[in-house]
C-alpha cells in the first residue's frame, strides 16, 4: 500500500538493521518518548533486531497514562451532570480513576459518547442544542490544534452550548523535567514523531545543547524508527549531539506554522500535572481569557473528591523510564487489560499493554 | 407498500387483530414455505441423522449498513454458526422484538432481505415470533434467530480437532464488516469505501468438504477478529500456531483505514469469512476448491499448527520478526494520537 508499504521494506530494515550493528560499538540507553513508538517498537519485534547494546526505554509520551487522577476523577464528575454530555476519544474511558471510570459511570447512566475528533463533538453540540456539550481535550500538540480549532468554529457560529475540559499536556517541558531531576540516564532520544509534526525539531534543540543527549525525530513505520536510531548512534559515536528528522515527510524544523497560531490564538500555556512526574511548569495548555466562555472551569462545578492511587500500581516510575513494566508486581497478574490497575496498561499508547499484548510470554516462545 | 409514515404500535404486539395483520400481510407471504404456512403453535417437520442445533441474538447498530443490515445479517450468523459444525443448515425460526415507532417501511425492507439471505443459503424459516416493547425499551429493532442443521455421514468437525503439522487456511479479505459497521457509528461517521462482507458460508464449507472430508476445524472469525478466533482453537485444540503476516489477505481500503485509527486488522470483526484447519497432504487442494466459491476467492493458506507454545498464536511480521497474537481485550476503541 502507497506510503506504508515503503516504509516497512525488509530489504530497506535490514540494511538498516546491518548499519546499527555496525555501528554500535558500546552500551547506549535510548528512550522512545511516545506510547506511539512503544508499540511499533514491539508490535514489529523491532528488538529483536537491535544488538544487545541497544538499550530501548519507553518515555511518558501517552496522553491517557501522564492524565493524573485529579484530572480524570474530574471528568468522570462531569459526567454525571444533569444535561451534559461528555464527549471523549475512546482511549480514556477503560482508565480507572480513584474511584470509578468512565466506562463506569456509562454503565451508571451517564451520557458518553466516544468521538475520533473535536470536530465530532461539535457536531453532537450542534446536534442537541438543549444539552452541554463537554469535550475532553486530552492529548499533547498534535491533539491541541484540532480542538483549539473546534473552539474557533463555535465562537463563529455562536454556539453556546459546547465546553472544553483542557488537560492538554505539552511535549518539550517534561522532557527537560525528566533530565532535570536526573533520574534517568539516556545518551538519545527517539523524539515524537506527530507533536513534532505540529511543533517543529526545534523546540528539542536544547536537549542536545544543554544536556548532550542525542535526538531524532521519528515517524511510526519500522523503517523510520530504525532509521532514527541509526541517526542516534552516529551522533552518539561521533560525539556531536543534535537534532535530527528522520520523519521528513511529516516534520519539517519549524513545524506546522498554522497550527501553532490556532493553537496560540486559543489556548496559553500553564503548569499541568503529570501522573508520575508530578506538577510541571508550562507544560499545561488552558484556554486564553477570550475563550473562556468555553472553558468547563468556568462553567461548572464539581467536586469528584480527594485522588487516590492504586496502591502497589508502577504506572508513575514506568511513565518515568526508573521502571520496566515487567518490575511491577501488579503486571500481568492483578493488572490485566481487562481488569486494569494503572493507565499503562489500558491505553493503546501504555507501555504496560505493550508489553503485555506483544511481549509478555516472550519465555513461553522462545521455547 | 406503506408509507413512509407507518410505524409499528404497541398494538401490533398484542396478540390481536394488528398482530395478525402484521404476521399474515408482512411476514408470512414472505417467507413463504408450507412448513411456515401452516401457522400452528410449532413447526412440525421430520428429520433424520446427526443434528446440529444453533441460536444467536443480532442488536447490530446501525441496522442498516453499507453491505447489509440486521436482518441479512441475523441469517447469515446462524447458518455460519451451522457451518462451521459441517452441517448443512435447513430449518430457522426468527423472532423479532421490535421498538415502538419503527417504521413499517424500514421492517419490510429487513423483512425482504431475510427472505433473499434465506434463498441463497437454501434455508426456510418454519416458526417466529413479534414483539414490541415501548420505545425506549429496545434499540428499534432486535432479531433472535435459531437454526437446526444435519451433520454428513464422516464429518467431525470440533475447534478441538487441530493436530501439530496442520495447515490453517483463511477464505478471503479481513475486517471490512467491523469497520463498515463503526464507519455507520453516530459520532464516528467517516466515509469509507468499506462494504460489510455479511455472507453465508455453507455452500463453501460443502464445497470444501467435497475437495476434503478431513476438515479438522472450522470456525467463523467474527467479534473479536482472526487473533481472537485462531487464540480459542489453539487453546481447545492445546496446540500452538505460527502465522505469517504477509498471507493474510486484506483489502488497501482497510489496511490505510485501521492505520488511521489505530486498529489491527486481526481484531476487527468479520461476518462472512472462515478459518479451517486441516491436514497438510489437503491443504492444496482444499484452497483450490475454496477460491472457485465467490466466498473464497481470496482465499490462502495464513500458517500452521505447531507442537509448542501451545495455546498461543505467534504470527512472523513482515519485517522476519515474531510477535505474538493475544486475544481481544476489551472493546476495540480508537486511539487519540
Amino acid at each position: 500500500m502507497k506510503f506504508i508499504d515503503e516504509y516497512c521494506n525488509v530489504e530497506l530494515s535490514q540494511r538498516l538493521v546491518e548499519r546499527i550493528r555496525h555501528k554500535s560499538a558500546r552500551e547506549v540507553r535510548l528512550m522512545e518518548f511516545c506510547g506511539g513508538h512503544t508499540h511499533a517498537i514491539l508490535r514489529y519485534g523491532i528488538r529483536q533486531l537491535l544488538p544487545p547494546t541497544v538499550e530501548m526505554l519507553s518515555g511518558p509520551g501517552c496522553p491517557v497514562c501522564v492524565t493524573a487522577n485529579a484530572d480524570l476523577d474530574k471528568a468522570i464528575a462531569l459526567s454525571g451532570l444533569p444535561g451534559v454530555i461528555l464527549a471523549s476519544f475512546g482511549d480514556m474511558l477503560r482508565i480507572p480513576g480513584s474511584y470509578s471510570s468512565l466506562q463506569k459511570a456509562k454503565a451508571e447512566g451517564a451520557d458518553i459518547r466516544i468521538v475520533y475528533s473535536a470536530m465530532d463533538a461539535l457536531r453532537l453540540a450542534r446536534e442537541n442544542p438543549h444539552r452541554s456539550i463537554i469535550f475532553l481535550g486530552i492529548g499533547f500538540e498534535a491533539t491541541a490544534p484540532t480542538i483549539a480549532a473546534s473552539i474557533l468554529e463555535a465562537e463563529g457560529e455562536r454556539i453556546d452550548n459546547y465546553y472544553v475540559f483542557s488537560i492538554h499536556k505539552l511535549c518539550p517541558p517534561v522532557i527537560r523535567a525528566l533530565l532535570q531531576s536526573g533520574e534517568v540516564k539516556l545518551d538519545g532520544i527517539v523524539c515524537p514523531g506527530h507533536v513534532s509534526a505540529i511543533i517543529g525539531s526545534q523546540p528539542y534543540e536544547f536537549i542536545a545543547k544543554e544536556y548532550g543527549i542525542a535526538c531524532a525525530v521519528a515517524g511510526f513505520e519500522p523503517l523510520d524508527i530504525l532509521l532514527s536510531i541509526d541517526m542516534l548512534l552516529a551522533q552518539i559515536e561521533s560525539g556531536k549531539p543534535e537534532v535530527e528528522i528522520a520523519y521528513r515527510r511529516g516534520v519539517r524544523p519549524e513545524g506546522n506554522l498554522r497550527a501553532q497560531e490556532i493553537m496560540g490564538q486559543v489556548f496559553e500555556t500553564c503548569p499541568a500535572t503529570w501522573r508520575g512526574i508530578g506538577e510541571v511548569p508550562q507544560s499545561g495548555l488552558r484556554l486564553r481569557q477570550e475563550y473562556q466562555r468555553f472553558d468547563t472551569e468556568k462553567a461548572f462545578y464539581v467536586d469528584p473528591g480527594p485522588p487516590r492511587e492504586a496502591r502497589g500500581c508502577l504506572c508513575g516510575d514506568i511513565l518515568r523510564g526508573v521502571k520496566w513494566p515487567s518490575d511491577c508486581r501488579l503486571f500481568g497478574q492483578v493488572c490485566t487489560p481487562e481488569h486494569p490497575v494503572g493507565p499503562c496498561m489500558v491505553s493503546s499508547e501504555g507501555s504496560c499493554a505493550a508489553y503485555y499484548q506483544y511481549q509478555s510470554h516472550e519465555a513461553a516462545l522462545s521455547k | 407498500m406503506k408509507s413512509t409514515e407507518d410505524r409499528i404500535l404497541l398494538a401490533h404486539g398484542s396478540g390481536g387483530r394488528l398482530s395478525h395483520e402484521l404476521v399474515q400481510k408482512s411476514l408470512v407471504p414472505s417467507w413463504s414455505n408450507p412448513v411456515l404456512n401452516r401457522l400452528d403453535d410449532a413447526a412440525v417437520f421430520k428429520l433424520s441423522g446427526r443434528l446440529a442445533f444453533t441460536t444467536d441474538s443480532y442488536v447490530v447498530s446501525p441496522i442498516f449498513f453499507p453491505g447489509g443490515d440486521i436482518g441479512k445479517l441475523s441469517i447469515c450468523g446462524t447458518v455460519n454458526d451451522l457451518a462451521m459444525c459441517g452441517a448443512q443448515p435447513l430449518y430457522f425460526s426468527v423472532a423479532l422484538i421490535i421498538e415502538e415507532g419503527f417504521r413499517l417501511a424500514e421492517l419490510e425492507r429487513i423483512v425482504t432481505s431475510i427472505k433473499e439471505a434465506t434463498e441463497e443459503a437454501g434455508v426456510e424459516i418454519v416458526t417466529g415470533d413479534t414483539k414490541v416493547v415501548p420505545r425506549g425499551s429496545a434499540d428499534k429493532l432486535f432479531i433472535n434467530t435459531a437454526g437446526v442443521g444435519l451433520i454428513p455421514e464422516g464429518v467431525d468437525i470440533s475447534g478441538s480437532n487441530a493436530r501439530p503439522g496442520d495447515k490453517i487456511l483463511l477464505s478471503g479479505t479481513i475486517g471490512e464488516h467491523g469497520l463498515a459497521v463503526m464507519s455507520q457509528r453516530e459520532s464516528l461517521e467517516f466515509k469509507i469505501p468499506i462494504q460489510s462482507d455479511c455472507a453465508p458460508l455453507n455452500k463453501l464449507v460443502v464445497d470444501m468438504l467435497a475437495a476434503s472430508p478431513e476438515i479438522h476445524c472450522l470456525r467463523d472469525p467474527t467479534r473479536g477478529g482472526l487473533a481472537t478466533t485462531l487464540n480459542e482453537l489453539a487453546t481447545q485444540s492445546k496446540v500452538g500456531m505460527r502465522i505469517d503476516e504477509e498471507n493474510i489477505p486484506l483489502q488497501e481500503a482497510v489496511r490505510a483505514t485501521c492505520e488511521l485509527l489505530g486498529f489491527d486488522p486481526l481484531y476487527v470483526a468479520n461476518e462472512g469469512k472462515l478459518v479451517a484447519i486441516l491436514p497438510p497432504t489437503d491443504a492444496e487442494r482444499v484452497l483450490n476448491q475454496m477460491r472457485q466459491n465467490c466466498y473464497g476467492r481470496e482465499g490462502a493458506i495464513i500458517g500452521e499448527v505447531v507442537e509448542q507454545h501451545p495455546g498461543r498464536v505467534v504470527m512472523r511480521t513482515r519485517l522476519g520478526t515474531s510477535r505474538l497474537i493475544d486475544m481481544l481485550s476489551g472493546d476495540l476503541l480508537p486511539r487519540i494520537c
